[in-house]
């Protein structure tokens, strides 16, 4: 007879003298009953924590300006330098690395009005200071955008076209590109950070133009049913790109294929001013009229976040900071803010298993969040009355108009048409 | 490449010819390598054993996105079960075994003093006898992690000890008696149902709640996940209690109105009640509905002992009809039944799937009554081993968790054997670890207490969380629907029931090959059915009658 039974002994698992004991695993299935409703009252409490530890708000730089802030931009090689500009003419640069109420490192008055643009930053200068070199131009500039590696800016402004002016030879004319008999105001430029020789502006005329600096020439233009005041080229993939609109959205495009928008982001319920794409490609931040800034993933409709305080004005600018974990913005009422990017993640060194189990709650929520008590948690924010209200109504007056042409559509020959896709809709027209 | 070159005059599906060609009945038309052929084989292994079903065709999704996520969802599953597969080499300890050498040895008739005498000294001291003949006879139970035995005389003698160390916890002597006892999520709590309530101890004895409103309770089990303690009472009315232990409430309170329950036993799967009823049915509950989920007809005469094992996959109920069932719960089918000499008091499935049965004063254990990933279970010729016949009439039976220990509570005290093969080897340190120290008790009882599921989650499907719910729209409205008529059963049937002949033929014919499940549909056709019958024998009597007594014998029978 071959007998054996079971025995362990007690030492191998609680080693004498020793704190740790044996932690075995064993996977069977069998042992490990009602997995589905554990691993879901586990993501219960998950997505309940993370709204509870939400507070995205983390502090304003400084005294702010006194008027409001209508242009931020960061240096590209540092992490923690920034400048903004305001409405009275003043440019701040800031240092994040200091304590925040201190973060403002130089200051000048460096235009007579409003301060649209700007790019790098002089450390060394004492504040106050003259500027090194002064371009004119025949028109009042809205926006500047710096190439990536060569010492050359572009300005845009009321004529139309877009002046590429380089730094290292401060008299000579600049190179213009424009798109044949544009005439209209630019309000935006951008170069593109991948492809670097191409830019994208879009103008008061409606109109998205993208220029190629290799060829002087402009290469598309496509134009949409509103005017758009600002655009963002994706760091990661360099022929998107996205502009806020003037309709309260934010279109991606795909800028070889510029007849139909990649994707629309609607939430907001007023202009949207400014929109960026994090340093990562996945995500955009937008500063809006309504008060309000939001962030969004690049492949989903509607917002993953809001931030707003009761002391927001609106929002000209907002930005993310190149390590992509906190966002900037600058609002009307003078005063430059630092946001998390993720409004429930804690700076800080974490321990290993501190880690491990803020992964393991993300996955669970990831998981879960299609469950109906899940999703209302996850999705739940706080947000201004006014927003909210204003929110509806816009609904309200959407499905309206949805319902009226539904209408028309049932008792007319359109019936026949085939329905326009929202991504074609905005499009009014394309030039080549 | 190797070609794999099986010996093909051994298969006996080959046959040589005269010039030495060979015909292949199953001829392999792909040169699969051996090494190949052994991963396909082991993944499949690891689908079976770790993985959780079937995965999604994602060819047929029309949606790229959600082609792409879900593509890669079945990628991680895949490799998460092949990985626990791998995983496998980890495990420490393989379990005990009790095998015939010799065609004429048999393994029933192994006593417990061989056993004792030829497993290791560690394991040996796991037999002990407790002779505490004077307030039995002794109801017990283990706790979660095995460690601590929960010792309970019917007259009053409540007693905890950690068995392996020999050490008394506690010792109280209540003087009334003891209906049930049971230890809660760990062992720092246990109940006693007394004369009149249910009690809760701490393991110093202290007396820490009474609950009032559970009156005479027999029988107690709890859901440590839930913390639900379930609760039967049979006398005077028949009523059926889960009450959450952790806030103190009671979350539901049915009455089965089935007659007088008189044994009772949870699904460790899916946390579902099963009442064993005096007229032989076993009824399935769940604290969501007031109905029973499924009655099951499984003896002749009162249900003295259901247990389940803990995949939920198997039933065996022994009756006062001296029969002992096997049942599939998941078909709701019976396997295979055996018979007990005289009723059996008690019964207990051990972890690996060794079934102990105590009647009167034997204990008789059985192996692989079910197994797990047989298609056709087999009918055991004969018993495992068997413990008893020394005059010690058996109350319960219960297998230590993680051990190969069976205890059994009889009238003179308590039997602790060793019963080889029984117990789970490999214990998850994270789910129950009976080698915790304070701290992690402690840990765990937090984590437990912030995981706790709630009494709504429990249903026939555990896994039924997370689901998608595939009812349409208007299907879902009904449900919400209150003022909504109820379907009646009979029009629906009729309306199934195209044609003249054969719907309500087809129809009760699947429903008698499942015979045991008797639902409200299955009783209207039935009624159904008698009606009928009835019909085309009066209409048969009359045209025999118009016919007259010679001819009467060739009207015709109406199908």
């Amino acid at each position: 007879m071959k007998i054996k039974a079971l025995s362990r002994s007690v030492e191998a698992y609680q080693p004498a003298g020793s704190k740790n004991s044996k932690m075995p695993k064993n996977l069977d299935p069998a042992i490990h009953p009602f997995e589905r409703a554990r691993e879901y009252t586990k993501a219960l409490t998950a997505v309940k924590m993370q709204r509870m530890f939400a507070q995205p708000f983390l502090a304003q730089l400084g005294e702010g300006h006194v008027d409001g802030v209508y242009s931020m931009a960061k240096d590209p090689n540092s992490l923690e330098r920034l400048a903004s500009g305001s409405g009275d003419g003043v440019v701040k640069t800031w240092d994040l690395s200091n304590s925040y109420d201190k973060a403002e490192r130089w200051h000048t008055t460096a235009h007579e009005n409003i301060v649209k643009f700007n790019y790098t930053t002089p450390y060394n200068t004492p504040s106050e200071s003259a500027p090194l070199s002064t371009w004119l131009g025949s028109a009042s500039w809205s926006s500047l955008s710096h190439h990536r590696s060569r010492n050359s800016f572009a300005a845009a402004g009321g004529s139309g076209g877009v002046s590429i002016y380089d730094l290292e030879r401060h008299t000579a004319a600049p190179e213009i590109l424009s798109w044949p008999n544009a005439t209209d105001t630019i309000n935006a430029v951008a170069f593109n950070q991948v492809e670097t020789s191409i830019l994208g502006s879009c103008g008061s005329d409606r109109s998205i133009v993208f220029y190629d600096l290799r060829t002087s020439t402009a290469i598309a233009k496509t134009v949409l049913t509103f005017a758009c005041n600002a655009i963002s080229f994706n760091p990661m993939e360099g022929m998107n790109c996205a502009v806020a609109s003037e309709d309260h959205s934010v279109y991606l495009f795909d800028m070889r294929k510029v007849d139909r928008a990649l994707n629309i982001l609607k939430d907001h319920v007023a202009a949207v001013m400014d929109v960026e794409f994090s340093p990562t490609g996945q995500e955009l931040v937008t500063a809006s009229y309504d008060r309000t800034i939001r962030l969004w993933n690049r492949d989903q409709g509607h917002s993953r976040d809001i931030y707003h305080t009761k002391r927001m004005q609106r929002c000209y600018s907002a930005m993310w900071t190149p390590d992509s974990k906190y966002i900037l913005s600058g609002s009307d009422d003078g005063n430059i803010r630092l946001w998390r990017a993720n409004a429930s993640a804690r700076e800080g060194i974490k321990s290993a298993r501190q880690r491990q189990s803020e992964e393991y709650n993300n996955a669970l929520v990831e998981r879960y969040k299609h469950m109906p008590e899940v999703r209302r948690i996850h999705r739940h924010r706080h947000m201004p009355k006014v927003v909210k209200k204003a929110g509806e109504i816009k609904t309200d007056e959407l499905q309206a108009l949805k319902r009226r042409e539904e209408n028309e559509r049932r008792h007319t020959k359109k019936q026949f048409d085939r329905r326009r896709s929202e991504r074609d809709k905005v499009i009014l027209a394309k030039e080549k | 490449m190797e070609v794999d070159d099986l010996e093909i005059t051994e298969r006996p599906s080959a046959k040589a010819h005269d010039n030495g060609a060979v015909t292949i009945k199953r001829a392999r038309t792909q040169l699969i390598p051996k090494h190949e052929r052994e991963r396909i084989k082991r993944n499949k292994q690891a689908q079976r054993d770790y993985g959780r079903g079937n995965g999604i065709d994602v060819k047929t999704i029309k949606d790229k996105k959600l082609r792409r996520n879900l593509k890669g969802l079945e990628q991680k599953y895949k490799q998460a079960a092949e990985s626990a597969k791998d995983a496998e080499i980890l495990l420490e300890n393989t379990s005990g075994f009790l095998e015939a050498e010799e065609e004429l040895e048999r393994t029933w008739r192994v006593t417990q003093n061989e056993i004792e005498s030829s497993v290791s000294l560690e394991a040996s001291k796991k037999r002990f006898d407790l002779k505490l003949d004077q307030l039995g006879p002794y109801q017990f139970d283990y706790d979660r992690t095995g460690r601590m035995l929960l010792l309970g005389g019917a007259r009053g003698h409540i007693a905890t000890m950690d068995w392996r160390q020999g050490k008394l916890g506690c010792e109280i002597n209540l003087q009334e008696k003891v209906r049930a006892v049971k230890y809660l999520h760990n062992t720092n709590y246990f109940s006693v149902s007394q004369k009149n309530q249910v009690y809760i101890y701490d393991s110093h004895g202290v007396e820490l709640h009474c609950m009032r409103n559970l009156q005479e309770v027999t029988h107690m089990d709890f859901l440590p996940y839930h913390y639900l303690l379930t609760t039967l009472r049979p006398n005077p009315a028949t009523d059926f209690f889960p009450s959450d232990v952790s806030t103190g409430k009671l979350v539901s309170e049915i009455r089965t109105g089935l007659g007088q329950p008189v044994s009772m036993a949870l699904n460790p799967w899916n946390a579902i009640v099963h009442a064993g009823h005096n007229n032989g049915t076993v009824t399935l509950w769940s604290p969501n509905s007031t109905e029973p989920l499924v009655k099951l007809l499984c003896h002749k005469g009162p249900v003295k002992s259901v247990a389940v094992d803990r995949e939920g996959r198997y039933m065996v109920s022994c009756g006062n009809d001296r029969k002992m069932a096997v049942w599939d719960i998941r078909m709701f089918r019976e396997v295979n039944n055996y018979f007990t000499r005289t009723p059996a008091s008690s019964v207990s499935i051990s972890d690996r799937g060794v079934t102990a049965v105590g009647w009167s004063t034997s204990v008789t254990l059985w192996k692989d009554l079910f197994v797990k990933h047989r298609k056709d279970q087999i009918k055991v010729e004969s018993p495992y081993m068997t413990w008893g016949g020394e005059g010690k009439s058996v109350e319960q039976v219960k297998y230590c968790p993680y051990e190969d220990v069976l205890g059994i509570g009889h009238d003179e005290g308590f039997s602790s054997i060793i019963v080889p093969g029984a117990g789970e080897a490999n214990f998850d340190a994270m789910e129950v670890n009976p080698y915790e120290t304070v701290k992690q008790r402690r840990e765990a009882e937090v984590k437990g207490l912030l995981n706790k599921l709630q009494p709504e989650m429990i249903a026939l499907d555990p896994n039924f969380i997370g689901n998608l719910d595939l009812r349409s729209d208007q299907q879902r409205r009904e449900a919400r629907d209150l003022d909504a008529k109820p379907v009646d059963i009979e029009t629906d049937i009729k309306n199934r029931m195209r044609g003249k002949n054969s719907a309500l033929r087809k129809y009760l014919r699947k429903q008698r090959a499942k015979n045991n499940i008797i639902d409200e549909k299955r009783l209207k056709v039935d009624e159904l059915w008698k009606q009928q019958q009835e019909q085309n024998q009066e209409r048969r009597q009359e045209k025999a009658a118009e016919l007259g007594p010679a001819l009467g014998r060739f009207a015709r029978k109406e199908q």
